[in-house]
């Protein structure tokens, strides 16, 4: 269980600090699926890194499974159990495919292996297993690789940003298929960050995340019918 | 079979990786004598009788062959000058692997210049590889200065793979290739540099003949108080492709120069230059620490890769 207590966390632009994360308190159980949707903006990337130990907390507190991973880095929480899928991850010349996801895995893929975390992902194995990871993949490729790396071994919390954005209609039917069968299973807690309906839809719970801080958290029947009538509408078109 | 002592066979594992056996079509030289050599039924070996060095034929029945011809100093305050030439009949297909390692364990500079000429006939297609490497505990300079001319005739192919792995605290290298109609060229090259080593590889590439092709990629690494440069030239005399591509990743007080030369003779000569130097990205480091890596790990794994 993730234990997320009062976060906090500030940049300092120009001399003036801001706060981007506001005093954040949530839960995300065993096996819970938490979708954090939200304005652009309103600061979930900046919560996800935050979480991983990618930009580091002001105050508070994060504890996995009762233990307090606030002080750890980055390699320290991923040993712990955390998986990050980044919303536009970063290409590695002379890196192959199979390599990679070996890297991530922890130990040396076989080719059915490695094969079998593509196709997951919507790639055809035998073209990509020794194609580098580079700027020759697109950018919808380059997603599904990234999902796949966190696929690539078991976690306690997988933490995913953006995963539909840049993939096309077939590959994200395939990948929400992905997400419900890990879902299902209740091994690993995910937390989304999302806008897509289909990935809210699958929620166990949904968090809006506005201007920092929590603008709603609980059950999807709950909080789903106000997502799809948002409270205030544009007034500068003419009725 | 020649007995090898312990430091020659260790140099071998790194400059030689698919093994060096003494079987087939081998040369080795040791502090600038030949130790042992054998010829196969399509390639011999002779030494030559005007200066040192060997000259290699391999003839239009060679297919899919290796000739190892690994060079090895161990002697401190050695300078080794080698003249190689290969000749290559009109379609053989051949490997051919060299490399040079280093043992210095004195104060004196070790070195060796390996000239070696490839005359290609056409249609043959040869695969050169060349792996540059130094070790020992002794305050003197190993240096390596290779000179490679390759002469390609009509629709021959030639791959040339190079890299200096470590260890080398000066070296430079010049590289001189003109080639014939509907010749393709591949060069890789991998150079590490780290301390106080310098590193300068200057590349001449003709391409005189039409439809003649050449995809050039040079990745380096420069770490310490290592100075890097490169300078290569690619020339379009002919309606010919040509893509040259040089990659550095800068670290510590390092320097690295790229000076591209792209030289456009005839109005179908395409050529592509592209060079880019850069420290490690952040981001990079940032994804390998999240499968649970050390920024050190993360980084040697950065580099090992992009040297790959």
């Amino acid at each position: 269980m993730l234990e997320v207590r009062d976060l906090t966390f500030k940049v300092n632009e120009n001399g003036i600090e801001r706060s981007i994360v506001k005093n954040i308190s949530f839960e995300v159980a065993d096996g819970e699926m938490l979708v954090i949707t939200g304005p652009n903006g309103g600061g979930k990337s900046t919560l996800a890194k935050v979480l991983m130990g990618i930009e580091d907390a002001d105050d508070g507190q994060i504890i996995l499974d009762g233990e307090d991973i606030t002080s750890y880095d980055i390699n320290h929480r991923a040993n712990v159990g955390i998986g990050f899928a980044f919303q536009q991850p970063p290409r590695f010349k002379g890196m192959t495919v199979i390599r990679f996801l070996s890297l991530a895995a922890g130990k040396e893929l076989t080719k059915p292996e490695c094969c079998r975390m593509l196709s997951a992902v919507g790639l055809c194995a035998n073209e990509y297993i020794t194609r580098e990871v580079d700027a020759t993949l697109s950018g919808g490729e380059m997603k599904r690789l990234e999902i796949a790396t966190v696929l690539a071994k078991p976690h306690k919390l997988c933490i995913f940003d953006e995963p539909e954005a840049g993939i096309d209609l077939w590959s994200f039917s395939m990948l929400v298929q992905q997400f419900e069968k890990i879902h299902q299973k209740k091994e690993q807690s995910l937390i989304l960050i999302s806008h897509q309906e289909r990935i809210i839809q699958m929620a166990d719970r949904i968090m809006v995340i506005e201007d920092g801080r929590i603008g709603a958290i609980g059950p999807k029947e709950d909080i789903l019918p106000t997502l799809m009538n948002p409270a205030g509408t544009c007034t500068c078109l003419p009725q | 079979m020649a007995l090898l002592d312990k430091i020659t066979e260790k140099i071998l594992k790194q400059i030689d990786e698919s093994g060096f056996r003494q079987e087939g079509a081998f040369n080795l030289r040791h502090n600038g004598i030949a130790l042992c050599h054998g010829d196969s039924e399509h390639i011999k070996i002779k030494k030559k009788e005007d200066r040192p060095g060997i000259d290699v034929y391999i003839d239009s029945n060679t297919k899919g062959e290796q000739v190892h011809i690994p060079v090895v100093v161990d002697a401190s305050g050695m300078t080794d000058v080698v003249y190689n030439d290969f000749f290559v009949a009109e379609g053989a297909e051949v490997t051919i692997i060299a490399g040079c390692g280093i043992h210095n364990s004195g104060c004196n500079e070790s070195r060796h210049d390996g000239i070696h000429s490839f005359h290609v006939a056409k249609g043959a297609n040869v695969r050169y590889e060349e792996k540059h490497y130094g070790e020992g505990e002794g305050s003197g300079a190993r240096v390596l200065n290779p000179v490679t001319n390759i002469y390609m005739e009509e629709d021959s192919v030639f791959t040339l793979d190079t890299a200096q792995i470590k260890g080398v605290d000066s070296t430079q290298r010049e590289t001189n290739i003109s080639m014939g109609k509907g010749a393709k060229l591949y060069v890789v090259e991998k150079l590490m540099t780290h301390d106080n080593q310098s590193a300068v590889s200057n590349m001449e590439v003709q391409m005189n003949g039409e439809g003649s092709s050449a995809q050039i990629v040079s990745r380096s690494v420069a770490k310490g108080s290592s100075k890097q440069v490169f300078h290569p030239k690619a020339v379009g005399n002919a309606g010919c492709h040509a893509h040259v591509q040089c990659d550095s990743i800068i670290m510590d007080h390092a320097e690295v120069s790229s000076i591209p030369e792209i030289n456009a003779k005839h109005l179908d000569a395409a050529i592509i230059h592209e060079a880019a130097i850069g420290r490690i990205n952040d981001e990079q480091l940032v994804k390998l620490r999240t499968m649970g890596m050390t920024e050190e790990e993360a980084e040697s794994v950065i580099i090992d890769n992009f040297l790959n």
